[in-house]
């Protein structure tokens, strides 16, 4: 007889008001397996997540552990069971140690004392890391460390609490190439221990290299849960988006029209002797790894950043952008990473957070046109399809395409003459993606000069017109249409 | 859901307008509702300038040392014996400067030198308490002449000048909040200081200008209260932070930034302020009676479920 899974979510239902999130679906884990779950945003993975988390109630369904029916009432229960959540915004406190984060919320006691064992809680951390195979300096803060470290550190927290099984949700999104292959090694090293994994991505490559099972949900339903080897990325997409899209990679013919945006030994930050040259309805490709300085230039273009030297250009006219808002003004405009802490404000609606930007023009004096905004605001909603009950909901009831839709929509209302996007289809689902790119390729042909920050190179290939690779804040070179290909960027970014 | 809260608080006001209704008689009578508004009006004009305040996270301890000093600065300028007729309006804008000095001070030390808002405006608050003692010697200001006295006592068709300053401060700060460029953003620079800049939002120049306005209104609200005490009066206004204060959060706002309404800070310096009369009105002894406002304070926090997580 074969023993129960790990765990099994039965014929679960989720209802938001009328919104039915999820729809009865099922899901079940084996010990020892990586499973995969993908859908578009909003098709009901994150509702699923929080109710095995325990985050959230359920209002149908039930949930088993070995076969034995469960209530999870609180985060709690569910840390109990055995549950670790790897979220995509790390858990983690900043200005705390690497110890003290692992040990956080169980910190040891010496025995009848309240007060802190340290000694014990090095050794608790120590051992978290040594299961993963890493080693890292436990009285380092963990503001001190990269992203993938960080990652790192909260799935050592999760191991030093007994985890059976470990969620994670987009873990390579703000990771390196490099990063990852190490984060998938220490994926197959926890499996091969017996736990349960449950991988939640957007990136379709990298689930059929990493999972056993990919199960497909589309508006709140499982439409497919069949082993990764029976499928390929075309059939996953079919099976989330429910349609074919269009080939990734058409690519608009761009033809060269005159410069719109220079910039001449541009430096600032860890920039050095920046030269770049974007034309009207072009889009640039800014290519890099991590921490090669892309982000920062596109900011120190947008004035967001200082500029410690080098000049700007826009339509042959020497410009200063010391501001966001003089950047605005002078018609630049920048779609930052990172939405939620740099994008949107989260108490605000959707009306209020696409228009936050461009309300200058939606005012007659010093007060806002409600009718005009509104209008405004819906303009944008239906054409980018957002998903939302109405544009007076609140922006952070959305997913995360959808959030992403209604930055990308504020800088659509201020009409900028450069736009510069910095990743912005990360954590977005393929759907989406299509649909940004197709997008940003508008934009272009209506005259705009874009340009575009991104690490998956996919997307530069499918999108720009040029490459430009960046490497320790300079840049490494240039890639024409015909030349770029994955391995001669990946070849000047290394450098 | 904005809207329901204040509803909810509006609902609470009006039974408790009720309750005291039937066991004071008088309190429904076009007089005692009048100078129910009248006690209100000093502490609530102040609070509309500190819900601008709250809502980019900011706080403003110093309004009750601004209602002193604007109130000696204001009492001070009459004495120079001037004609009345440039003496008073004279005095009433050297004080209403000195608010919007006070608040620019604090607007730059927080906008431009990240200093905490808690620890600039906690300094100022000591500095102008001191320098009312000081240039006053502890003595009052008085002598005063007759027409300074009718700010605070005047009444106009029977209303209050306070109240009728109250009212046009509520209307035009509610327009301003609600309906303008500058109101939006509030809201952001509260809600998300980082994304508020990086949408074009001068944010220092918004953080500086509301630490003005509540300046501004609590020199303000200085000259009334002079006025009523006929007397700039170096102990005045002491406290009265804690009491704005507590409009503001009863109503709604967020301590923590980019959510809250001026309906509902007027909201909660009314509830306040009936609940002081009526209880004033059943012979309720002073100290119980703060025992019930500090109970009411809780209880109107706990009751709204948007604050409460």
């Amino acid at each position: 007889m074969t023993p129960p899974p790990l765990l099994e979510l039965r014929a679960i239902v989720k209802r938001y008001g009328e919104v039915v999130a999820v729809n009865g679906a099922e899901f079940t884990l084996a010990a020892g397996e990586v499973h995969a779950l993908v859908g578009e945003n909003g098709a009901g993975k994150s509702t699923l997540m929080k109710i095995l988390a325990g985050a959230i109630d359920r209002d149908g369904g039930s949930v088993l552990f070995d076969g034995v029916e469960v209530e999870l009432g609180s985060p709690g229960d569910s840390i109990a069971r055995g549950v670790g959540m790897i979220p995509q915004a790390l858990h983690l406190v900043p200005g705390m140690t690497v110890a003290e984060n692992i040990v956080l919320g169980a910190e040891p006691k010496l025995s009848g004392t309240p007060f802190l064992d340290r000694a014990a809680s090095a050794r608790i951390a120590a051992d978290a890391l040594s299961q993963l195979g890493e080693t890292m300096d436990l009285a380092a803060p963990v503001s001190s460390l990269s992203v993938a470290r960080r990652q790192i550190v909260e799935i050592a927290r999760a191991i030093s609490r007994k985890v059976r099984i470990l969620a994670l949700d987009e873990p390579t999104a703000a990771l390196s190439p490099h990063e990852i292959a190490g984060l998938f090694r220490l994926i197959r090293r926890l499996k091969a221990e017996g736990v349960g994994i449950i991988y939640i991505s957007h990136r379709l490559d990298e689930i059929l290299q990493i999972a056993d099972r990919v199960t497909v949900l589309r508006d709140g339903a499982v439409v497919a849960s069949v082993p990764a080897a029976a499928l390929d990325r075309a059939a996953m997409i079919r099976l989330m988006v429910g349609r074919e899209l269009d080939d990734e990679t058409r690519r608009a013919t761009a033809q060269a029209k005159d410069e719109l945006l220079k910039l001449e030994n541009v430096s600032g930050g860890r920039l050095r002797g920046i030269d770049l040259m974007l034309r009207r309805g072009e889009v640039l490709g800014l290519a890099g790894l991590v921490g090669a300085g892309r982000t920062e230039l596109a900011r120190v273009i947008f004035g967001a950043d200082p500029r410690s030297g080098g000049r700007i250009f826009l339509e042959g006219r020497e410009v200063d952008p010391r501001s966001p808002r003089d950047a605005i003004d002078l018609g630049i405009g920048l779609l930052t990473e990172d939405r939620d802490r740099l994008g949107l404000v989260p108490l605000m609606n959707v009306r209020e957070n696409i228009t936050l930007a461009g309300l200058r023009r939606l005012c007659r004096g010093p007060f806002v046109l409600n009718k005009l905004e509104s209008a405004a605001a819906r303009g944008h909603a239906e054409r980018l399809r957002i998903k939302a009950p109405s544009v007076e909901a609140a922006v952070s009831d959305l997913s995360g395409g959808n959030r992403q839709k209604v930055v990308l929509a504020r800088w659509l209302e201020t009409r900028s003459r450069v736009l510069i996007f910095d990743e912005p289809t990360a954590g977005v689902d393929v759907g989406a993606r299509d649909e940004i790119h197709a997008l940003v390729r508008g934009l272009a042909a209506g005259g705009t000069g874009v340009i575009v920050v991104s690490s998956d190179l996919d997307e530069l290939l499918a999108i720009c017109d040029r490459i430009v690779v960046m490497c320790e804040g300079r840049i490494a070179g240039e890639l024409g249409r015909a030349e770029a290909t994955r391995e001669a960027i990946m070849t000047l970014a290394a450098a | 859901m904005k809207r329901s809260a204040e509803f909810g608080l509006a609902a609470v006001l009006a039974v408790l307008c009720a309750v005291f209704a039937i066991f004071a008689p008088h309190f429904f009578s076009a007089d005692n509702l009048l100078n129910v508004s009248l006690q209100a009006s000093i502490t609530a004009i102040i609070a509309a300038g500190m819900t601008f305040v709250i809502l980019t996270a900011g706080i403003d301890l110093s309004v009750g040392s601004v209602v002193a000093l604007s109130g000696i600065v204001a009492t001070a300028t009459l004495k120079l014996g001037l004609p009345v007729a440039v003496g008073l309006p004279l005095a009433v804008a050297a004080a209403v400067a000195f608010g919007a000095l006070s608040g620019g001070i604090a607007g730059v030390l927080v906008a431009r030198f990240s200093v905490a808002p808690f620890i600039v405006t906690l300094a100022l608050m000591t500095v102008w308490r001191g320098v009312a003692f000081v240039v006053t010697e502890g003595r009052p200001v008085w002598d005063l002449p007759q027409a300074f006295g009718a700010l605070g006592g005047a009444r106009l068709l029977g209303i209050p000048f306070p109240t009728l300053v109250m009212a046009a401060v509520y209307v035009t700060a509610h327009v301003a909040l609600a309906k303008t460029r500058f109101g939006r953003h509030v809201f952001a620079v509260g809600g998300n200081p980082e994304a508020a800049r990086l949408a074009g939002i001068r944010t220092g120049r918004v953080v500086a200008s509301v630490y003005v306005l509540c300046g501004t209104l609590a020199a303000g609200s200085g000259v009334l209260l002079a006025s009523r005490m006929n007397s700039g009066q170096p102990n005045a206004g002491l406290m009265y932070e804690l009491d704005v204060i507590a409009a503001v959060v009863v109503g709604g706002t967020s301590l923590s930034g980019g959510r809250g309404s001026i309906v509902g800070t007027f909201l909660g310096a009314m509830l306040i302020a009936v609940l002081r009369n009526g209880l004033n009105l059943l012979d309720v002894n002073s100290y119980v009676q703060q025992v019930v406002v500090g109970v009411v304070i809780l209880l109107a926090v706990l009751l709204d479920p948007v604050r409460r997580k």
